[in-house]
């Protein structure tokens, strides 16, 4: 077995709105990285993955706060940590997070070599300019970035460039995890293939040793991820590898989630597209009993009562259902 | 023209030489390049694109909401003329389109009855009753699996997106166009609701005999709801045909990037051609 590179203990997070309610947007998640493997993240707008993505860098600000959980990265325990210390110690070096939309984080009055001097100088103070620019180069043509794009201004970079730009510099002081959080959602096709490229060529390369992805995009998921994790209103519902989690779901929220993908290839218009009625439940007051009760089709009155725990099975695999697998599997061959 | 194909199938809307230019001079863009199309009636079109390749250009023209700056459309045969707001108004009334955004497609001051009212108004129906009234929208209403009495009295955004688009559809079942053209239908709402709405716009463009026109950037959804798939790039269709051959087989170059571009679940995924 190889490294744990990042591992986290039934974490739980809360948004707390201004009337004082608690929102547990991430809600006992337990998750485990392994050293060179990438772990993608799947579920609909509202599941609470971005929130998850947040939480995982040990950062907190309102309304976002930590309510407990441990977050272990190469062996060390950053939950409970001081914002501060978590922001010189740990962002950037440790764990780099790549938020949605990251491209449009650039000023446009600023080159881009003026935001690696601003990330490289907050962390070494008596660095020259001359190395700051040394690095930057040696680091993009390494990415198969031109050096050119150092000088320019993000306006002169197209949307792909500038989005292959923030990860360059997201990762500049080598961190041993980075979360990217969709992206590759705002680009065309082309544009998201090299920018998945570049996310295996910084595994490759040792840049990084761990990545997490996150995306509601299916297709991609799966070609970039080695193990997915189905988010579904806080909570993980199904937990596997990639192939067996896109061909072979235990959960119904993964199957109908899955039932849903759209890929250009032979025998894509014989299949029934599933849809999944209904929307997920506002965490205000989640439903007791199964989260996904009101939106199943085989659902049942004890789904509705009883707490469901994450049922483990071979293979690495984990389901939060009421179901045993065998259950689960006769009802969907049975439709 | 492509009127030798039309024995059987008559064309609904088509153009020749349909172009538009944005600026003058140095600054010229020509966003939609000559393009010829012939759209046959009760037929599911796709127009895929990247962004940038004029497809929300050609569909504006398409709906008179900007004038072209060459060439003709040609609706049922005869040449559009949409020249005064009378005559756009009548034309209207055979062409409509859902957005991309449903959350803006509303007017947000206006209750859902009302959205629902105006569309039978739109059809002649100002003079029926009450009960009549109530009746269309309801029926409407369970065309897309809505619940009608959930709705009345609410404002639009208190609706999710799903619904919003849902409710889209529901317009178009009472207004009953010849001509439906969605733009990006699905792209802001959740995979797991997306299988809902294309089944229901194809469920009533079947019913209804209506042509689709769908304007997508994504190859998946072209392939999976259409008949016929037209491929542009900067302005021109470079590849036209039905969808299992432009798709399977595609035989532009830049048809063949674009596909081989997708991410894929059953064939590997070539990661080296970028």
């Amino acid at each position: 077995m190889s490294n744990v590179m990042l591992e986290v203990r039934e974490l739980t997070t809360k948004y707390v709105t201004r009337f004082g309610e608690d929102i547990y947007a991430v809600d006992h998640v337990s998750l485990k990285v392994e050293e060179g493997k990438t772990l993608g993240i799947a579920g609909e707008s509202g599941c609470g993955k971005s929130t998850l993505a947040l939480s995982l860098m040990g950062y907190y600000f309102a309304p976002l706060h930590y309510t407990s959980g441990e977050i272990i990265i190469d062996g060390r325990n950053i939950s409970g940590m001081n914002p501060n210390d978590v922001r010189k110690s740990i962002l950037g070096k440790e764990i780099a997070y790549i938020p949605q939309a990251a491209m449009n984080a650039l000023n446009p009055t600023r080159k881009i070599i003026h935001f690696i001097e601003d990330v490289i100088k907050e962390h070494e103070l008596y660095i020259t300019k001359k190395d700051i620019y040394d690095r930057a180069r040696k680091l993009f043509e390494t990415l198969g970035l031109s050096a050119d794009v150092l000088q320019k201004y993000p306006v002169e970079l197209s949307g792909g460039m500038k989005q292959r730009t923030v990860i360059a510099i997201s990762v500049l002081l080598l961190p041993k995890v980075l979360i990217a959080d969709e992206p590759s959602s705002a680009l065309d096709v082309t544009s998201q293939k090299m920018v998945i490229k570049m996310l295996r060529k910084l595994m490759e390369t040792g840049l990084i040793s761990s990545l997490i992805f996150i995306t509601h995009e299916l297709p991609l998921l799966y070609n970039v991820a080695d193990d997915i994790m189905v988010m579904y209103a806080g909570q993980i519902v199904e937990h596997g590898n990639a192939k067996q989690t896109v061909f072979d779901p235990i959960h119904p929220y993964a199957k109908g989630l899955m039932g849903s993908i759209i890929v250009p290839e032979k025998g894509l218009r014989d299949v029934k597209l599933t849809a999944i009625p209904g929307v997920p439940p506002n965490l205000k007051n989640p439903p007791s009993g199964c989260r996904f009760a009101e939106r199943c089709k085989y659902v049942q009155p004890e789904c509705k009562t009883h707490s469901i725990n994450l049922n483990e099975v071979d293979g690495g695999r984990a389901y939060r259902c009421i179901f045993s697998e065998e259950k689960l599997r006769e009802a969907y061959q049975n439709g | 023209m492509a009127e030798i194909r039309s024995l059987e199938k008559k064309s609904c809307l088509s153009g020749s030489g349909l172009t538009k230019v944005f600026g003058f001079g140095n600054q010229k863009t020509v966003a939609v390049d000559h393009v010829d199309f012939n759209f046959y009636e009760g037929e599911v079109v796709s127009i895929v694109g990247e962004s940038g390749s004029g497809k929300t250009t050609l569909a504006k023209m398409l709906l008179g909401l900007i004038s072209s700056t060459e060439g003709e459309i040609y609706f049922q045969g005869k040449k559009l003329d949409i020249r005064t707001q009378r005559k756009k108004r009548e034309y209207w009334k055979n062409i409509q389109a859902i957005f991309q955004d449903p959350f803006s497609s509303y007017n947000i001051f206006n209750k859902i009855d009302s959205v629902l009212l105006d569309c039978i108004h739109m059809r002649g129906g100002r003079k029926f009753s009450h009960a009549k009234k109530v009746e269309l929208m309801i029926e409407a209403c369970s065309f897309v699996n809505l619940k009608f009495e959930e709705l009345t009295n609410k404002y639009p955004f208190e609706l999710s997106g799903g619904q919003m688009q849902r409710l889209m559809i529901a317009r178009i079942f009472l207004l009953k166009p010849q001509v439906l053209l969605a733009d990006e239908p699905t792209s802001m709402i959740d995979a797991s609701s997306r299988a809902t709405i294309l089944d229901y716009l194809t469920k009533l463009s079947k019913e209804t005999g209506m042509t689709t026109i769908f304007i997508t950037h994504d190859i998946g959804l072209a392939y999976y709801v259409s008949d016929t798939v037209y491929i542009m790039e900067r302005g021109k269709f470079v590849e036209s045909g039905s969808a299992d051959a432009v798709i399977l087989t595609p035989k532009e170059p830049y048809t063949q990037r674009l596909i081989n571009d997708v991410p894929k679940i059953y064939e590997a995924w070539d990661l080296s051609t970028v």
